[in-house]
């Protein structure tokens, strides 16, 4: 049994006179102790919800669902109650979030933030919190940490504030941590800085990681496995070295051809997926992603493409999976596109 | 380079570093230094400054005593002739109708009129404080019992908002009976829904802000969140309302005092006392009114100054 099971996990946000929008709509992924997973997509596709709804951090409002199951070490985090659930954050299961500035309170130093949390979850107080407060901004490779506690938020470089937030989720030493995009507002050395002591985390301590990111580049650095995706379902997941060498899922594979490449040609231009990820069929109506896909066959419209799970543990979302490298194409002309192209052998079909 | 240059150029920096006097400023300080280059704010202060000395030391030093009538008593003011000298040597701002000198009870009526203006502010702050601290909270933290509790507690707010202020406090002061406290009380009680107002909404205008949602996520609990996350980032607009406060507690205290409802002891000089005593003598000596009227108008204008000083010096949006 993994650290975390999500499953069939959905959130629907309802409003009088409009759309029932669905962030997330049944995604089902595990997470291990000591892994690192990634959630990876475009903006709107889900994956800050997903973090969110996890971590209860939800607003509970008129016409917010949250549904399924995120299972973490025996209990349903969905289904505590408030006082077990903030017993729970901080102490077993923290986050990380994207702006550093805007997630440290302006007005008060860095050590009552630091030491507030010693003091909920640990019941440190006075010297014994603060010497661990030191300690802990120490380890998460902030100089001079004793001077540093005493000082604001606006004094502290952007790398700074985020291991000083980094730091604070650690106080405790959860057993999983949830990063949502922990370096997209800082500059790229310090960004390759930040991932650096993240992993280091994982690695020292057997946290489990939940990275959230668009950026593929921090994947490939971090991610042991990873689940894309879009309009709030997964729709591949696969470990990190089949998934860039081979990606099966149009998806991915417009993701990974998007990326700029240092041996690309000078003026070669860029391959952006087309459209915007506004441009989606809901998920009832066939396939999301059919609108923008390069790949687009009749059957993607039909129904919701199944979930297809391969033997080497990875599974897709897809009709008409990219071909594998060297497997012969499945079809070759536009006579074929009538009939759905027929899966490869040693791949089962599961309908969820 | 050797290891031991290395080590020297890096203690050179280290100190660079640390002489830097920024460290450990506070937003609060910021400000500060802020408001220290605003002449708007340096006007204020000063304006301030002379009104809080001549409040706390002018007692001792006014040359004659406030509540002697020194003028009947000589026979120079007879007031029911309509004899009230002006200006002179002896007399600086002349008698007023009882033959007392208006210059002493000038400077002693500062002390008076401070004391009701920043009591009667802090009964504002205070109650409104407290009301708007509490329905902040429950409505940016409490879910839907928090709404019933903000909901009640601003009905409150709005049916005190409804009554003209002056209709208020003369209620207030009415039902309470003349009396210094009870001026302060109800001068008081009319400020209270704005600060209640104020940090309600700026306290629910933070409660959805990052570092509420990051302190919630590491499992801090709600009362402590309100209390050091949400209220200090609160406080600025309150403490600039505060001192604009100041300035209209000052006029609403003498318009108080104006019609009757100020402290009895009529002889104790406070500036709108003596602005209503002057008013049956405006047509033979109208200075007897304009000298605590300027005075209640510079006193305000130096507090507004500061205030709005205060509120640019304290507005992110502002800063540079």
């Amino acid at each position: 049994m993994a650290l975390l099971e999500v499953d069939d996990l959905s959130v629907t946000f309802a409003r009088r006179g409009q759309r029932t929008v669905h962030a997330v709509d049944g995604v089902s992924f595990s997470v291990d102790a000591g892994e690192v997973v990634g959630l990876v997509g475009e903006s709107g596709c889900g994956k800050s919800v997903t973090s969110m709804a996890i971590m209860g951090l939800l607003p509970r409002q008129h016409g917010t669902r949250i549904g399924g199951k995120a299972v973490f070490d025996g209990t349903d985090l969905l289904g505590l109650d408030d006082r077990a659930r903030r017993d729970i954050r901080g102490r077993d299961v923290a986050m990380i979030f994207q702006d550093p500035l805007s997630s440290l309170n302006p007005v008060i130093p860095i050590g009552l933030q630091v030491t507030e949390v010693l003091a909920r979850h640990r019941g440190m107080r006075g010297d014994a919190a603060r010497k661990e407060a030191a300690g802990l901004l120490d380890r998460v490779g902030i100089p001079d940490p004793d001077r540093r506690l005493k000082e604001y938020p606006h004094q502290l470089s952007g790398g700074m504030r985020q291991r000083a937030l980094i730091a604070m989720a650690v106080a405790c030493r959860p057993r999983l941590l949830i990063a949502d995009e922990p370096t997209t507002a800082l500059d790229v050395t310090i960004q390759a800085q930040i991932l650096e002591l993240l992993k280091e985390l994982v690695h020292d301590s057997g946290t489990a990681l939940v990275m959230i990111t668009h950026d593929l580049g921090v994947v490939a650095g971090m991610c042991d496995s990873i689940n894309v995706l879009y309009a709030g379902r997964v729709v591949e997941t696969a470990r990190r070295r089949p998934l860039f060498r081979e990606p099966r899922h149009p998806y991915t594979a417009g993701l990974l051809g998007s990326v700029p490449r240092l041996d690309s040609g000078r003026g070669e231009p860029l391959n952006p997926i087309p459209g915007s990820v506004r441009d989606v069929l809901s998920w009832s109506e066939g396939c999301a992603f059919a609108p923008r896909c390069s790949r687009r066959v009749d059957a993607c419209l039909d129904e919701t493409p199944p979930l297809v799970r391969t033997h080497d543990g990875r599974s897709y979302r897809c009709v008409d999976p990219v071909p594998l490298p060297g497997a012969v194409p499945a079809q070759a002309g536009p006579a074929d596109q009538s009939g759905a192209p027929s899966p490869e052998p040693n791949e089962e079909k599961t309908r969820d | 380079m050797t290891m031991t240059g290395k080590k020297e150029r890096l203690d050179r920096l280290a100190e660079l570093v640390n002489r830097d006097d920024e460290r450990g400023v506070s937003l609060w300080q910021e400000a500060f230094r802020r408001l220290r280059r605003n002449p708007a704010a340096i006007i204020g202060a000063v304006i301030l400054t002379i009104f809080v000395l001549v409040a706390l030391v002018g007692p001792f030093f006014v040359p004659y005593e406030p509540k002697d009538t020194i003028g009947i008593r000589e026979g120079v003011v007879k007031s029911g002739q309509g004899i009230i000298p002006g200006a002179s040597a002896e007399h600086w701002f002349g008698y007023d109708h009882q033959g007392r000198d208006v210059f002493s009870r000038m400077i002693v009526g500062a002390r008076q009129t401070l004391l009701v203006g920043v009591v009667a502010t802090l009964i504002g702050l205070a109650v409104g404080a407290l009301i708007g601290g509490v329905a902040g909270a429950a409505a940016g933290l409490g879910g839907r019992w928090g709404r019933a509790v903000d909901n009640a507690l601003m009905r409150v707010i709005d049916m005190m908002l409804a009554l003209p202020s002056l209709l208020l406090a003369v209620s207030i002061a009415a039902l309470l009976g003349a009396s210094l406290s009870t001026v302060m009380i109800a001068v008081g009680m009319v400020s209270v829904p704005v600060f209640a107002r104020l940090l309600r909404v700026s306290m629910i205008a933070q409660a959805n802000s990052d570092y509420v949602l990051a302190a919630t996520s590491l499992g801090v609990r709600k009362p402590k969140i309100a209390l050091t996350h949400i209220v200090p980032n609160s406080l600025a607009p309150v403490i600039v309302q505060a001192t604009l406060t100041l300035a209209t507690a000052i006029i609403e205290a003498a318009a108080l005092s104006f019609l009757g409802l100020g402290n009895p002891d009529t002889a104790q000089p406070e500036w709108g006392v003596m602005l209503a005593d002057a008013q049956p003598y405006l047509g033979i000596r109208p200075a007897l009114a304009i000298f605590p009227a300027v005075a209640i108008i510079i006193t305000a204008l130096g507090f507004t100054l500061l205030g709005e000083a205060m509120r640019e010096a304290l507005d992110p949006k502002l800063r540079k």
